[in-house]
């Protein structure tokens, strides 16, 4: 996948602005843990206000559920308010993204984009860009090369807007043994010390985006679905937070959010996409979209464009061309627990 | 219109009943009440702050909620299929089994649908559920199973002792051509509910510790013990504070269902425990956890074992004829069947799927203070609809309450 490839309307993405030094320990998100912001989904959807607007608002939602035309509803309450109750009102109604025609997902776009506009008084640029023709994502990972730095896993929290404050991560970097083989029971993904340390090697795991995901099944509601390129996404306001997904995903690839998550508001990721990293809400599941937001425009997922070792490799698995399938062609490869039928699109091997 | 009719009466007359009643009720329903405010109120708490107050963290996702779902699905189960023995066993009351029984099934499904619904992380959007609203992953999610199994067994059992009630409460003989089909209709739906719930978690590659073919069998036998363990209580407590007769045949005919149950429940406890330690696998590390504790976690290692030696002390005791034939003894290995049970079927069960995770972590879960007074609030919620549906039955069986007819 080449990064500079214009074929798709370009975004005024400015390349890793502030790439922090520290190692995705948590050190960088200490600054939020004092509630000052109005952080994720607050910021689209908890708007401040005194009792008086509050009121306002409530009456106004009640107006228009009682279908009162929405014209009276300026007795009451001034447009600005009007307006954003009137976007909550139709963002808790609308239906399952994946369902929604073209009309119906530009709808719920602008609504999110408008809805922050009127709070924060920023744009965002939420994408709601469909899955190219004849694209299959998949992932390699050279475990000889990886050194244990997690540079992708805090690339990974800063593009993807994770909740800081619980410090939430999609991937995992295993440390293991030398001379003990793949024994993850006895790894450590939870390291503080220098690496690469001796006697050590290391191995990321995250969601492999499987061909047949166990996670995409046992949804009720089907607010987890494998997309056409092969990406496994979730529609975070279609998501009942039961977390049967979670039971039921071998690989540790989905997290929830079990409260409010915090970004700090000059550190939100600004170029979203609806399936991607856009601001999440308490009781909901995310995982690793593969950067659905990057990788949809033809840019590699953050955690592959900030390894420092290069062992990460991300491509399209249907061009003959891509270096990701000169790695399965030439290496010997293979996945995680591929006996339980999986089929990830996530492969290992080693130089 | 006239059964319409009947039917407002009823109610009232009913509200009348159990609004009214000794002093020992008035605190028993007192207590209860002040329970379910606690319980409500911590979930407003939960509902306010997220799940995060809750003991379940990513590692173990499910935790008390879940655990106490699967344990009263099965009590609501077991008690409707308690009725198939008794009818096949003959000279037993067979309407009184159904009424309480399907009372208790009743309580039980509430508490069901209220431990997955506290459970949940969005709970306003759970319209998005709702089928042709919303979307139904149905037949692929065996989670929308469950919720149609359980929806249609909560209806089967409140319109049979409903149908039984109204005539009786007209002073007329309720047809057995109207509702023993509708008996056993709910006995076959018992069993299902039950082997879906297994399956709900019997189908998960994911989870070795569940993904095991004795599991829904197994729910079934320890379902049939734990049940009508609880109905032998219930009927001993009725029988104590109500004019209602409950022969001592009955009691002696339900404790050969608990007896038989329970020592089928522990050969699959064997089974498992061979296959999990003659030749330990990979897969058999959850069970280590359970009962030996793993890298010096060992937070389930006293439950299961009190679990374990209660279940083994109560099936022995109840083998014994002599033994279970003194209603004392009974009433009390019934309670300890019980509560082993819900320890087995409940954290016993759920928790150590989780544990180790994925690649191997070891997270131990232990509930948090929020979770255990929404969970006591919820069964205190149980105790509560059941005390009124029984309450109202039996005064409907007693005569107690009888339709006037007035002008018509």
């Amino acid at each position: 996948m080449s990064s500079n490839n214009k074929k798709w309307f370009s975004l005024n993405l400015t390349n890793k602005s502030n790439k922090s030094e520290s190692r995705g320990c948590g050190k960088e998100f200490d600054s939020c843990s004092n509630n000052k912001h109005k952080d994720g989904y607050d910021q689209i959807m908890d708007v401040p206000m005194d009792r008086r607007s509050a009121f306002k608002k409530i009456t106004t939602g009640l107006l228009m559920g009682a279908g009162a035309v929405s014209t009276s509803c300026s007795v009451v309450s001034g447009d600005d308010s009007k307006e954003k109750s009137s976007i909550e009102w139709e963002e808790y109604f609308k239906g399952n993204y994946k369902l929604m025609t073209d009309e119906e997902r530009n709808n719920t776009v602008d609504r999110l984009v408008r809805s922050y506009e009127l709070r924060k008084g920023e744009k965002l640029n939420i994408s709601s860009k469909d899955a190219e023709d004849d694209v299959l994502f998949g992932y390699a990972f050279n475990i000889s090369k990886c050194q244990g730095y997690m540079d992708c896993i805090t690339a990974c929290v800063e593009e993807n807007n994770q909740d800081r404050s619980s410090q939430m991560q999609y991937i995992r970097i295993h440390e293991m043994d030398d001379g003990k083989g793949f024994n993850f029971e006895e790894s450590n993904d939870n390291y503080y010390h220098e690496v690469p340390a001796e006697g050590h090697f290391y191995m990321g795991t995250q969601c492999f985006h499987c061909e047949n995901p166990p996670c995409v099944e046992v949804c009720p509601v089907q607010a987890t679905w494998k997309e056409k390129d092969g990406i496994v996404v979730i529609d975070y306001d279609w998501c009942i937070g039961c977390r049967y997904c979670m039971a039921a995903c071998p690989y540790d690839g989905r997290r929830f959010n079990w409260k409010t998550p915090e970004v700090p508001e000059e550190e939100v990721n600004k170029n979203q996409h609806y399936l991607g990293n856009r601001l999440r809400k308490k009781g909901v599941m995310e995982k690793c979209t593969f950067c659905i937001q990057r990788s949809r425009i033809g840019k590699n997922p953050a955690c592959a464009e900030a390894c420092p070792t290069g062992s990460r490799t991300f491509g399209n698995l249907l061009d003959p061309n891509s270096n990701i399938r000169w790695i399965l062609e030439n290496k010997k490869v293979f996945r995680l627990k591929e006996d339980l039928g999986t089929e990830p699109k996530f492969w290992y091997y080693m130089d | 219109m006239k059964t319409l009719k009947v039917f407002g009466s009823l109610v009232i007359a009913s509200f009348r009943e159990v609004t009214q009643g000794s002093r020992a009720y008035n605190i028993w329903m007192a207590f209860l009440t002040f329970v379910m405010l606690f319980g409500m109120f911590n979930y407003g708490v939960q509902l306010d702050e997220g799940l995060s107050v809750t003991g379940m963290t990513d590692r173990v996702s499910w935790g008390l909620y879940i655990s106490n779902f699967t344990f009263l699905v099965g009590v609501a189960a077991a008690a409707v299929m308690l009725v198939l023995p008794a009818y096949v066993l003959k000279n037993i009351d067979f309407k009184q089994a159904v009424l309480i029984g399907e009372g208790l099934a009743v309580a039980a499904l509430l508490m069901c649908l209220a431990f997955v619904i506290a459970d949940m992380g969005g709970p306003a959007r759970l319209w998005h559920m709702i089928p042709v609203i919303g979307v139904f992953n149905f037949p692929n999610s065996m989670l929308t199973w469950d919720v149609l199994v359980l929806n249609g067994y909560l209806f089967i059992n409140i319109t049979i002792p409903m149908y039984i009630l109204v005539k009786r409460y007209q002073g007329k003989v309720p047809n057995p051509k109207i509702y023993i089909p509708g008996v056993f209709l709910s006995v076959f739906w018992a069993v299902g509910i039950h082997m879906i719930t297994a399956f709900l978690y019997q189908g998960l590659q994911a989870r070795p510790f569940w993904n095991n073919a004795l599991l829904g069998p197994r729910f079934l036998a320890s379902a049939f013990a734990a049940g009508p363990a609880l109905i032998i209580i219930v009927l001993a407590i009725i029988r104590k504070f109500t004019a209602f007769k409950v022969p001592n045949n009955t009691i002696q005919k339900i404790s050969l269902i608990v007896t038989v149950a329970a020592q089928i429940n522990l050969i699959m406890l064997i089974s498992e425990l061979f296959k999990e330690f003659y030749a330990p696998t990979h897969h058999s590390i959850s069970a280590v956890y359970l009962f030996f504790g793993l890298k010096g976690k060992t937070a389930l290692l006293p439950w299961i074992w009190t679990s374990i030696s209660m279940n083994v002390v109560a099936t022995i005791i109840l083998t014994f004829h002599k033994l279970r034939n003194n209603r004392k003894i009974l009433y009390v290995v019934c309670a300890m069947l019980f509560v082993a049970i819900w320890i087995e079927k409940g954290f016993g069960l759920i928790v150590p799927g989780f544990i180790p995770g994925p690649w191997g972590k070891i997270a131990e879960y232990s509930p948090s203070f929020v979770e255990v007074s929404v969970t006591l609030g919820i069964w205190a919620m149980g105790a509560f609809v059941f005390t009124i549906l029984a309450k109202t039955g039996i005064a409907i069986e007693l005569g107690k309450i009888v339709y006037h007819k007035k002008e018509d």
